[in-house]
């Protein structure tokens, strides 16, 4: 109708778009690298959700280990402390392979990095498998909470219920970590496939950053659940 | 017209920023991270009374800040990342305070 008569400058013809595209560049960023400080400040949003995550039920965890200080301690010397330290250190290594990932991803090193995320997956499955190891010990020791709690504490049998509320603490903070270390190892084996695809280099690593990000994040969970559940000094130490 | 078309083209393709950390600055990092624990693991097999709390709360400090300022590369981050990795642990940090406030002056309670 009278679009035209605004006295702006005709709209501009359309020109044919044939320059090339980097294929996982999204349309709606101006150039990959916006798009990698996009999405890198996106996954910090996401990990700040997850420290509040973990922060709320440790928040609880030291409230109830503030009034039973004892209790605590006898639940914490029923882990086996060298088993934690082994699987704090497998997590360190699998963080330093992560990190390396995406140096070679950064480097173009296209097998270089399959390799050190094959790594990563190898070193983040060992925890697993010892984590499994402990679950199953705690379950026949009678140490999961509910109907199936049967330890007992003949010093003092009025700490049994206290050292149930430790162990529940135990179970669902490893467990929401090992979940998101089973998350993490799926992510690995996508990220596995899609890096042997030659996928990432040097103008587009940000996706194994972000996995990067996520993996470390999980260590960086780990490395504050060791001592408080395995490393509580007490009168009961075992 | 086109020239500025041309432009906008060269500008599309701008690769992000690579900062290459060094192989060197990798290790440390890893071996201090072993340290640390081992560090953690000795402090509590010894009774320090009301300082073991303490210390392994800080070497745990300690480590998560060197994953994060070096494995996660935040220390070549925009300052927005670091607006947003610093805002987490404020608030963090609230969510703790506000709630020892709460509980550690009930005086109902047993401490």
């Amino acid at each position: 109708m009278s679009e035209v008569t605004l006295g702006g400058p005709p709209p501009a013809p359309q020109v044919e778009e044939h320059h090339e595209h980097h294929p996982f560049l999204q349309h709606h960023f101006e150039d990959l690298g916006q798009q990698h400080e996009a999405s890198t400040l996106g996954m910090w949003m996401f990990l700040s959700t997850e420290i509040l995550f973990f922060g709320g039920v440790l928040a609880a965890y030291w409230i109830y280990r503030v009034m039973y200080p004892e209790a605590w301690a006898i639940g914490a010397a029923q882990q086996i402390w060298w088993l934690g330290a082994i699987n704090t250190i497998v997590l360190i290594i699998s963080s330093l392979t992560m990190a390396l990932a995406v140096r070679n991803a950064q480097m173009g090193r296209r097998m270089g990095t399959v390799y050190m995320l094959i790594a990563t997956l190898f070193f983040g499955t060992i925890f697993l498998g010892v984590k499994m190891y402990e679950y199953t010990k705690h379950w026949q020791e009678g140490l999961f909470p509910g109907a199936a709690f049967t330890f007992q504490w003949p010093q003092n049998p009025a700490l049994v219920p206290k050292i149930e509320l430790f162990m529940t603490f135990y179970w669902c903070l490893t467990g929401l970590h090992a979940l998101h270390m089973v998350i993490g190892a799926g992510l690995l084996i996508w990220f596995i496939w899609r890096s042997w695809k030659g996928h990432f280099g040097p103008e587009y690593y940000g996706p194994v950053e972000i996995m990067g990000l996520y993996w470390h994040f999980v260590d960086i969970v780990w490395i504050f659940l060791f001592p408080f559940l395995y490393l509580i000094h007490g009168a009961h130490h075992g | 017209m086109a020239d500025v078309t041309t432009t906008e083209i060269n500008h599309s393709e701008h690769a992000p920023h690579v900062h290459i950390t060094p192989m060197w600055i990798y290790l440390t990092v890893f071996f201090a991270l072993a340290v640390g624990t081992v560090l953690t693991v000795a402090a509590s097999r010894f009774d320090l009374g009301m300082w073991n709390t303490p210390i392994a709360l800080v070497i745990a400090t300690i480590k998560a800040v060197l994953v994060i300022l070096f494995f996660m590369h935040v220390i070549h981050s925009p300052r927005l990342t670091w607006v947003v990795v610093i805002a987490s642990f404020l608030w963090l940090g609230v969510l703790f305070v506000l709630m020892f406030a709460d509980y550690l002056t009930r005086a109902w309670n047993i401490y």
